[in-house]
């Protein structure tokens, strides 16, 4: 059975249609690269998984761990575990990254029926995750995003992904605003995350991430609809021919 | 016509006639020149004090309700309230004497009133005096303080062994005159919280007044006195409960806070006075006067508070800057949910020279509740180089809610400068949707960000106060999320 199943998916925002029928399987153990164009709905996808208001499912499926997941909020679609790595992390002034992060954890755990985490246990994890991103101490103490740079919010939303260890992350255009080192660091991190009973959805407009980051399947967004789909060669042939050679195969 | 109706009022021949057991613990409902002189001899008071009474309630009887306020609700009925209030039990001595459901309150804000265990050092140093409807009920720790010469006691028992200190201070800073509810104050408080530091003396533990609201029908009408010697430090916090009734209670404290040459105080507020129900229905009237003189050069005045509690909130912790290099300070969040409303605020009198204060609001308003900041800062002539800088933020956290600014500045210096900055914003969806990202519910995430909102102001209370406040905001939000 396959971790996340989605069928015919179709999505309208606003009355406009932006997702028109995506079939996506993703297995445990998997990594899955989306990419394509600007605007042709990947971040629409992130947001639809992990329940933004606003995306109204018209038609489709989507089954996450076996449990139809359109009809729970989103907070509960996290707790089941969908981890979404923001394109654009938002900053929450004066909330505390630290607190925050264990705020979240211990509402997951608690839904899953666990005790909220030991402070000790957490600050232990915090560090470890901290010291394998080369994150800053003062950083992660600091209030949530706010004034961080663009990179340095992208790697705190890894960091979180790392302490909260969910089934499927998400990653929308996450090597946007890296720089190099930072790059490596980051895919570091992921595949760290990374084991056979969870999967990784990358989405990203360049091939480099995928270097890093090696994804067993890839596939092609176009105009709402996945047009193709291939192994890691399918990133480096879009690479060198650009979209305009797969629309023609539309 | 509002007016003319209280005028009627108060000056309705009592219907329960005159004469009543002046042995009573509680005063009968109502207020004449016979009730304020059954509390001023249930309290053995000086001639003196009793004559400060009599004037103020015969200066209140000519007042008029004020009307100013951006307040909407039924003037309290002042012949329906009872007046005084002795708790049942007399001369508590040990902690088994008081009232368990008090206790749980101290327990929960991590307040102790046990001296062993503060000494033992398992809980934070504050001394505290406990002022339940109008009665001080017990101060702790007095003996440590005494060492130092720091008066800390009830306002009753300053009355009895510091008259002169009372004396030369009271209404000193908030003269009866100085508006109606303080007028109704100076005639009927029954009791409060008094506090003198000496001179060259840092008070080394925080002073605490705990006031609850225990008795229905009762108002109450405490009265604080802080007096800050020259060289000398306080702080000062202050905490409020009132049990859930239907029907609205009264509550008209005065503070006057005086700081010499040198002398800080620093006074935290949580107030937590009950808001009515979801409908709108009962809680507490806070219509409260604070206010705080530097005296004297180089001398400084905070106020911080956090206000949850109370269906109507009407109250301007203020300072007046007389000292020259003396600071003024008002730090404050007011949260309102369903139908509380709050006009809360501060003024800054600057007569000296080099004067400063800072104005930090955040008013947060949820529900169909209304937040209202008002704040003075006048710069007098003369008060050359004062500086004033007021910020004042708003967040609405639904459709239905009011928040509203009212700043008035008022420059007869030339040489000041005066700076205001005002923000009204919203929770953004984006900022909720990434907590829920997180697995944090909707209403926790309002939560959180409210708190981070507040940080900066929260960060000014003293730790343990901190703490409780962050928790009494999270409770206050309760049902703002739809
Ligand atoms: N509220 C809206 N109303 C109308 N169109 C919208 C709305 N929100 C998004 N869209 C459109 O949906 C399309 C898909 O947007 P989406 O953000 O998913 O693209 P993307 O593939 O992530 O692009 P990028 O590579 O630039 O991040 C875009 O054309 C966008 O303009
Ligand atoms: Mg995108």
């Amino acid at each position: 059975m396959s971790l996340l199943s989605i069928k015919n998916l179709h999505v309208t925002v606003d009355g406009n249609d932006i997702l028109k029928g995506i079939n996506l399987d993703i297995n445990s153990g998997e990594i899955h690269a989306i990419m394509g164009p600007n605007g042709s709905g990947k971040s629409t996808l992130s947001y639809v998984l992990a329940g933004k208001e606003g995306y109204e499912v018209t038609e489709g499926e989507i089954i996450f761990n076996g449990k139809n997941i359109l009809e729970l909020s989103p907070e509960d679609r996290a707790r089941e575990g969908i981890f979404l790595a923001f394109q654009y992390p938002v900053e929450i002034p004066g909330v505390n990254n630290i607190q925050f992060l264990r705020t979240a954890l211990n509402s997951i755990r608690q839904y899953k029926g666990l005790e909220p985490i030991e402070a000790s246990d957490f600050l232990k994890l915090v560090k470890e995750k901290q010291k394998d991103l080369d994150l800053p101490a003062n950083l992660i103490n600091r209030s949530l995003n706010d004034g961080f740079s663009g990179g340095e919010k992208k790697k705190n939303e890894i960091f979180q992904l790392s302490v909260l260890n969910p089934l499927l992350a998400v990653l929308d255009e996450t090597d946007s605003g890296l720089d190099i080192d930072a790059l490596k660091i980051v895919a570091q991190g992921v595949n760290r995350y990374h084991n056979k009973d969870n999967a990784v959805l990358v989405i990203t407009h360049y091939q480099r991430l995928l270097e890093y980051i090696v994804p067993d399947y890839v596939h092609i967004l176009y105009k709402g609809k996945i047009i193709k789909s291939g192994d890691k060669t399918l990133a480096l042939e879009l690479e060198k021919s650009g979209y305009e050679a797969f629309k023609v195969e539309i | 016509m509002a007016n003319e109706i209280i005028k009627e009022q108060i000056n309705k021949e009592y219907e329960w006639g005159w004469s009543f057991d002046i042995e009573a613990e509680t005063a009968p409902k109502g207020l004449n020149e016979e009730i304020i002189r059954f509390i001023s001899y249930k309290k053995n008071e000086p001639d003196w004090l009793l004559d400060f009474r009599l004037k103020a309630f015969r200066y209140w009887k000519e007042m008029s309700h004020p009307n100013w306020a951006h307040l909407k609700f039924e003037i309290p009925h002042f012949q329906d309230i009872i007046y005084y209030a002795a708790p049942k039990k007399k001369n508590i001595s040990s902690l088994d004497e008081v009232d368990p459901e008090i206790l749980k309150m101290f327990e929960r804000l991590g307040i102790p009133l046990e001296e062993q265990k503060i000494l033992a050092g398992v809980t934070p140093n504050i001394a505290i005096d406990a002022v339940l409807d109008s009665v001080s009920v017990k101060t702790t720790f007095r003996e440590v303080l005494a060492e130092k010469g720091i008066i800390f006691c009830s306002f009753s028992e300053a009355v009895q062994n510091h008259p002169d200190l009372v004396k030369k201070y009271l209404g000193s800073v908030v003269p009866y005159t100085d508006n109606f509810y303080a007028a109704l104050n100076s005639a009927v408080f029954s009791d409060g919280s008094f506090c003198y530091i000496p001179k060259g003396v840092r008070c080394p533990m925080e002073l605490s007044t705990y006031f609850r609201i225990n008795t229905a029908g009762t108002g109450q009408f405490e009265r604080t006195l802080i007096i800050a010697d020259e060289e000398s430090y306080v702080s000062y916090l202050e905490g409020c409960t009132a049990p859930r009734r239907d029907e609205n209670q009264l509550h008209a404290a005065v503070v006057e806070i005086v700081a010499h040459r040198n002398a800080e105080v620093k006074y935290s507020t949580v107030q937590n006075w009950y808001p009515g129900d979801k409908e709108g229905k009962g809680g507490v009237f806070n219509f409260v006067t604070k206010r705080g003189i530097c005296l004297e050069d180089n001398s400084k005045i905070s106020w911080t508070q956090v206000e949850t509690g109370s269906a109507i909130t009407w109250k301007y912790p203020s300072v007046i800057l007389k000292g020259n290099n003396s600071v003024g300070e008002f730090y404050s969040i007011a949260l309102t949910n369903n139908y509380q409303q709050a006009d809360t605020g501060t003024k800054m009198i600057h007569i000296g020279k080099n004067t400063r204060s800072t104005i930090v609001s955040k008013g947060i308003a949820a529900g169909f509740s209304e937040n209202n900041y008002r704040g003075l800062v006048q710069i007098r002539k003369g008060a050359s180089n004062a500086r004033n800088y007021t910020q004042c933020d708003s967040l609405l956290l639904s459709d239905k809610c009011g928040a509203h600014t009212f700043p008035y500045i008022e420059v007869k210096d030339t040489t000041a400068i005066v700076e205001h900055e005002a923000t009204t914003g919203k929770i953004s969806e984006e900022q909720l949707f990434y907590c829920q990202q997180r697995g944090i519910d909707k209403e926790k995430a309002v939560s959180i960000i409210v708190n981070g909102y507040c940080k900066d102001i929260l960060n000014k209370l003293p730790m343990e106060f901190a703490v409780e406040a962050q928790k009494l905001l999270e409770i206050s939000l309760e049902g703002s999320v739809g």
